[in-house]
């Protein structure tokens, strides 16, 4: 087993309302099999035999499907490699002796709460504007009773898989939610059941993302490169079409239907 | 934050999706009027009749020649606005830099188009006062010989070299600019999506080419 030292740059802030600076530390004993949370444990333990507070950083899972971890590694969301969590981002990445900057994801929708840890509502009041299906609950509906072509099923799962990590608004240039964004849009949409809300969906979630000061898209493609499900940026491609119609056949409440 | 989605809603130019549909609608019609233009200078490599007799037909109706320049203006007018707007919100979006930064796929043209934008900005106006109001060309013959007025600029090789120069952002910016164009009007399909890239640069870079060649073959004294 390879065990070597790294010198970590970790940014340590106590609340949304402290400046926040970069402290250093050393990882002298990393195992090459540790994942880089492990890593950080083991530093946090060595903070508190100290009398020190440990570094904050948000996780539950750790095993890349929850959403919850994240913070930049060297500049990269999730580290230097593609398709993966920082959870499941393995140390044998890593070489003895180097120097690694941590820091959280700046955006100014996603306020600081605490070292490495970010609050990331604004992504769930993007969801609540629009990201559902409206559906009259009662007994389940045969399996097969709605038809779902394959190459459809399989793109809306591709876009499902988001788990809302916000690496993508983290790396994108622009701090904007286009790729989480679209990827939730794009999930219902391409299913008979989320057709009825479609435009709606569209218009409404995508005001939302700009209400909670998210950027623009423009096209860079960072966040698909450190998307740890690699959603790719045809969905905002996407996303973007179904707010064009959305705009197109707006109508007004009151002429989408009488009472009859 | 308690704001909700209703209020803003359905108000196409006031979401950031709206504002980028106007500057890839604006920006294509600018690329179809370089594609016309470009074949326009081009015939300046068989003579100065023909490139003349060109320039003529060009202003032969004073309705068309203005409707199609004030569509001109009002598209580099919204192009810009738009890019200015959104430069604006996206500064806000994250006020505080990451103190070390990656670019994991980044391309440099996809980075600085805010940059090639402001320089294509400052070129057009000097460009208008060059070749069509003449008041930065040192002896501007504003009877309609544009053959003259070309060769005349171009055999100073300063002016050649920031035609060129200038040329080679206009490709960078479409390199980038033609992409994004299908993206943000959601052109998107897996037949041609990989290909878009790529296709974007070798229409970008060829259209820029084909503007370079005029002022280099001018000082290379093919024309004459
Ligand atoms: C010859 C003139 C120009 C042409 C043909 C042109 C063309 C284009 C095209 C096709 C796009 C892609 C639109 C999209 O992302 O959907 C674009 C983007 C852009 N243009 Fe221009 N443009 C021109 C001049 C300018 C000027 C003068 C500015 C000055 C500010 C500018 C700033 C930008 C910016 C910042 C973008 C990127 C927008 C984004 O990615 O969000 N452009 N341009
Ligand atoms: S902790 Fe659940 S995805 Fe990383």
């Amino acid at each position: 087993m390879r065990t070597f030292a790294l010198t970590l740059h970790v940014w340590r802030q106590k609340s949304a309302k402290d400046g926040g600076r970069f402290a250093e530390y050393k990882a002298p004993n990393v195992s090459e099999h540790m994942s880089f949370l492990e890593m950080l444990d083991v530093v946090n333990q060595d903070l508190i035999a100290k009398g020190d507070d440990p570094i904050a950083f948000d996780h539950d899972c750790r095993e890349g499907i929850c959403g919850m971890c994240g913070f930049m590694v060297n500049g990269s969301a999730h580290g230097p490699h593609r398709g993966t969590t920082v959870c499941q981002l393995h140390m044998r990445h890593f070489q003895d002796g180097e120097e690694l900057w941590l820091e959280p994801w700046r955006s100014a929708a996603f306020p600081i709460v605490k070292d490495l840890a970010v609050d990331r509502s604004a992504l769930d009041r993007i969801i609540a504007a629009g990201g559902f299906i409206s559906v009259p609950t009662g007994s389940a509906v045969d399996g097969n009773a709605t038809p779902v072509p394959k190459v459809d099923a399989e793109l809306s799962m591709d876009a499902a898989a988001c788990i809302g990590c916000g690496a993508c608004v983290a790396m994108c240039p622009n701090a904007s939610a286009a790729l989480f964004t679209s990827a939730k849009i794009g999930h219902l949409g391409l299913l008979p059941q989320g057709q009825p809300e479609r435009h709606d969906r569209a218009l409404k979630m995508v005001a939302q993302a700009n209400v909670e000061g998210f950027g623009h898209c423009t096209s860079v493609g960072e966040c698909e490169a450190v998307c740890p499900k690699q959603i790719p940026i045809t969905f905002i491609a996407r996303m973007n079409r179904d707010f064009l119609d959305a705009v197109i056949h707006e109508r007004p409440q009151s002429d989408r239907g009488g009472s009859g | 934050m308690s704001a909700t989605a209703s209020d803003t809603g359905g108000k196409f130019y006031g979401s950031t999706i709206g504002k980028k549909i106007v500057m890839a609608v604006t920006g294509a019609f600018l690329v179809l009027f370089l594609v016309g233009h470009v074949a326009g200078n081009l015939q300046i490599l068989s003579g100065k009749e023909k490139i003349n007799h060109y320039a003529e037909l060009l202003h032969s109706s004073a309705g068309l020649l203005w409707g199609f320049r004030l569509a001109l203006i009002a598209s580099v007018v919204l192009h810009v606005k738009a890019a200015l707007e959104l430069y604006t919100l996206k500064n806000a979006a994250r006020p505080i830099a990451y103190a070390k930064k990656a670019h994991r796929v980044a391309t440099l043209a996809s980075r600085f188009m805010i940059w090639s934008g402001y320089v294509l900005g400052a070129f057009l106006v000097f460009h208008i006062l060059h070749f069509t109001t003449g008041q930065a060309h040192p002896s501007f013959d504003a009877h309609g010989d544009v053959f003259r007025n070309v060769t005349t600029a171009f055999q100073n090789p300063a002016v050649a070299a920031l035609y060129v120069v200038c040329m080679g952002l206009v490709g960078l910016h479409l390199s980038h600019g033609l992409f994004s164009f299908t993206q943000s009007l959601g052109l998107s399909h897996p037949s041609y999506s990989a290909r878009a890239k790529t296709l974007a640069k070798v229409v970008a870079f060829a259209v820029a080419a084909a503007f370079a060649a005029v002022p280099i073959a001018v000082l290379a004294g093919f024309v004459k």
